[in-house]
């Protein structure tokens, strides 16, 4: 199939993804949008573990960490400063935190690029370690930002976090930040750039002797990493409209790294495919955390039951399907094509 | 260091704690020549190939390439000098395709980088064209171009073997260290290799050094060769003079062998 077919049918699927969010926005109500949004906030942050632990397999368990810093840096920057005024009611927030302001866009790309200066800095001493030791580590940074924004409230607002924060990630915004994502790791991950950083996933030793830089691929790709999460947490903190240092806990990391296992370590479509299914099964799950009545008796909600259900089916999957849903398999249009000749022609005969 | 000289180490020793792996390994390693390094099993040939592409940094001694000292250099600048390495079990990139093996190997040469790919630059279109290009031109060289959107992990033994030494040439070396390249192979791939080992000095200008345990390919194709027995050279030489050498009979099949010689 030739690049021009391929471009066609890629701009045609942006359409149609265009014409559904413009119908769900005027069709469907606030609930289902809200789940939309999610959907795309989630993808955002598997498609950025997914290049971190996926392609080049660092197992980093700091997402919530890049998250919480997208987040703050980017709800200061979008916060009237009246608004900050009427927050920070514990100690008065810096000046240049008060004053600080830019718009939506400007605010998710700097939300992006602190994650990224955070994630260069911590990845320097971090990423000499190997396997479980990084895992730890990049757990252990996560809890410190986390520790950190609870005890500077002259920036953060401390355990109060901030509410009201403008809600400008709508469904265009979440989606259109989604799609650029998607292209961005889809390019990198298709150059012979992305070929390096899953020959270090495979073996670092031969990917030394064959003249790469191990350390600094694996920097880049981290840095990359945790600008997406960076992106990510911005969007989350506008869709949501209130932040506290609570919310950035490893149950968040914890999502994101379920998406990325149930779909497949290394596969772009599976983390697409992954982001859809948990995000609305993690909504439509909340009836476990209802109380159950069978006949007159009642079976109190638990709450945190979802998770419970999360995590054994988590644990089926790296048991039954550790290579998750897609393994390393890609979606291309030759394929679906193929499919759907295939069908038509057993159709007709 | 004489002009025609590539490759010279000079009392290249590796201690590991009270372990001598290598002795004062010294040798110098003539321009565009193929050599050989041989030893029974443990005698500190790998810990010397490990040495010279600097995946060990020597406890002593020094390695000169081209003149210029790369004793303790990370491996992947000993690689930008021109030094390439197979390694004695094979090491692809496994869940990767045979081309993209041999694209991963040419990375180091790349002028554009990550972001050029990323926003599509026209510089960067055409020298990923061109990559794919010269890896599938190596392919040809292994004869392994019929299989190049195969899966590494996939491919038969031999075929492995040659895959890692495309890959090899891909990083463009003067040098190339071969770790046992005719081990699992049957005597009609012995041969071939023998040949094909020949035929990338010529081609690529190359100048060889190889491990090898079968005798034949070693006499066969080696010019002078080097023995180590538990880390210390025992014999250099050319080949003939190594067939009959006592210390080396004594080595490979012990003392009586000698007498019955």
């Amino acid at each position: 199939m030739n690049a021009k077919i391929k471009a066609i049918l890629n701009i045609l699927a942006v359409a149609a993804l265009g014409l559904f969010l413009w119908w769900a926005e005027g069709n469907l109500d606030g609930y289902m949008i809200q789940i939309l949004n999610l959907i795309a906030v989630n993808i955002i942050l598997a498609l950025s573990l997914n290049l971190i632990y996926g392609f080049t397999g660092l197992f980093s368990l700091g997402q919530a960490g890049f998250m919480a810093i997208g987040a703050y840096v980017c709800s200061i920057l979008i916060l009237a400063p009246e608004q900050k005024e009427m927050l920070f009611i514990l100690e008065p927030a810096y000046d240049w935190v008060q004053s600080a302001q830019a718009p939506f866009i400007v605010a998710v790309v700097a939300g992006g690029l602190a994650a990224a200066l955070v994630g260069l800095l911590v990845g320097i001493p971090l990423l000499r370690l190997g396997d479980d030791y990084l895992g730890m580590a990049t757990l252990g940074f996560a809890e410190i930002i986390r520790v950190l924004a609870m005890n500077a409230p002259r920036i953060t607002n401390g355990a109060l976090g901030f509410k009201g924060i403008p809600d400008h990630a709508n469904l265009w915004w979440n989606f259109g930040w989604c799609l650029l994502t998607l292209y961005f790791v889809i390019r990198l991950v298709g150059s012979n750039s992305g070929n390096v950083f899953k020959a270090i996933r495979d073996d670092e030793t031969a990917a030394k002797a064959m003249g790469i830089d191990v350390f600094r691929q694996k920097l880049l790709s981290f840095t990359i990493g945790a600008f997406f999460a960076g992106v990510g947490g911005a969007l989350l903190g506008s869709l949501l409209a209130t932040i506290d240092p609570k919310m950035f806990t490893f149950v968040l990391t914890f999502n994101v790294l379920m998406i990325v296992v149930t779909g497949g370590l290394g596969s772009i479509t599976g983390s697409v495919l992954a982001g859809f299914a948990i995000t609305i099964l993690l909504e439509w799950l909340r009836f476990v955390e209802n109380p159950v009545y069978i006949g007159d008796w009642e079976l109190p909600g638990i709450p945190g039951m979802r998770m419970v259900v999360f995590s054994l089916a988590l644990i089926l999957i790296i048991l039954f399907r550790r290579e998750g849903f897609m393994g390393k398999r890609e979606f291309s249009w030759a394929w679906a094509v193929g499919r759907f000749f295939k069908k038509a022609e057993r159709h007709a005969s | 260091m004489q002009a025609d000289t590539i490759l010279e180490t000079r009392n290249l020793t590796m201690r590991f704690g009270g372990l001598t792996a290598v002795k004062a390994f010294s040798a110098a390693i003539p321009r565009r020549s193929i050599v050989g390094l041989i030893g029974p099993n443990g005698a500190g040939k790998t810990t010397c190939f490990n040495m010279i592409t600097g995946f060990y940094k020597p406890t002593e001694g020094q390695v000169l390439f081209n003149g210029g000292d790369i004793t303790g250099t990370p491996p992947h600048h000993v690689c930008r000098r021109g030094i390439a390495r197979t390694f004695q079990n094979i090491r692809l990139f496994s869940n990767e395709t045979v081309l993209e093996n041999v694209m991963i190997g040419s990375y180091l040469r790349q002028k554009t980088g990550w972001w050029q790919a990323v926003f599509s630059l026209p510089s960067s279109l055409r020298e990923g064209r061109a990559v794919a290009a010269k890896s599938r031109e190596l392919l040809k060289v292994v004869d392994l171009e019929n299989l190049a959107a195969e899966k590494a992990s996939s491919l038969p033994y031999g075929a492995q073997r040659r895959l890692e030494i495309a890959r090899a040439l891909a990083t463009e070396p003067t040098f190339l260290l071969l770790d046992e390249p005719a081990a699992g192979m049957n005597p009609n791939e012995t041969q071939d290799l023998m040949t094909f080992v020949r035929q990338i000095r010529d081609r690529f200008n190359l100048s060889i050094l190889l491990i090898e345990h079968d005798m034949k390919v070693v006499m066969g194709i080696c010019e002078h060769i080097w023995v180590l027995d538990y880390g210390e050279m025992i014999a250099e030489g050319p080949p003939e003079a190594i067939k009959s050498d006592p210390k080396v009979i004594k080595a490979y099949l012990g003392e009586e062998a000698v007498a019955h010689a």
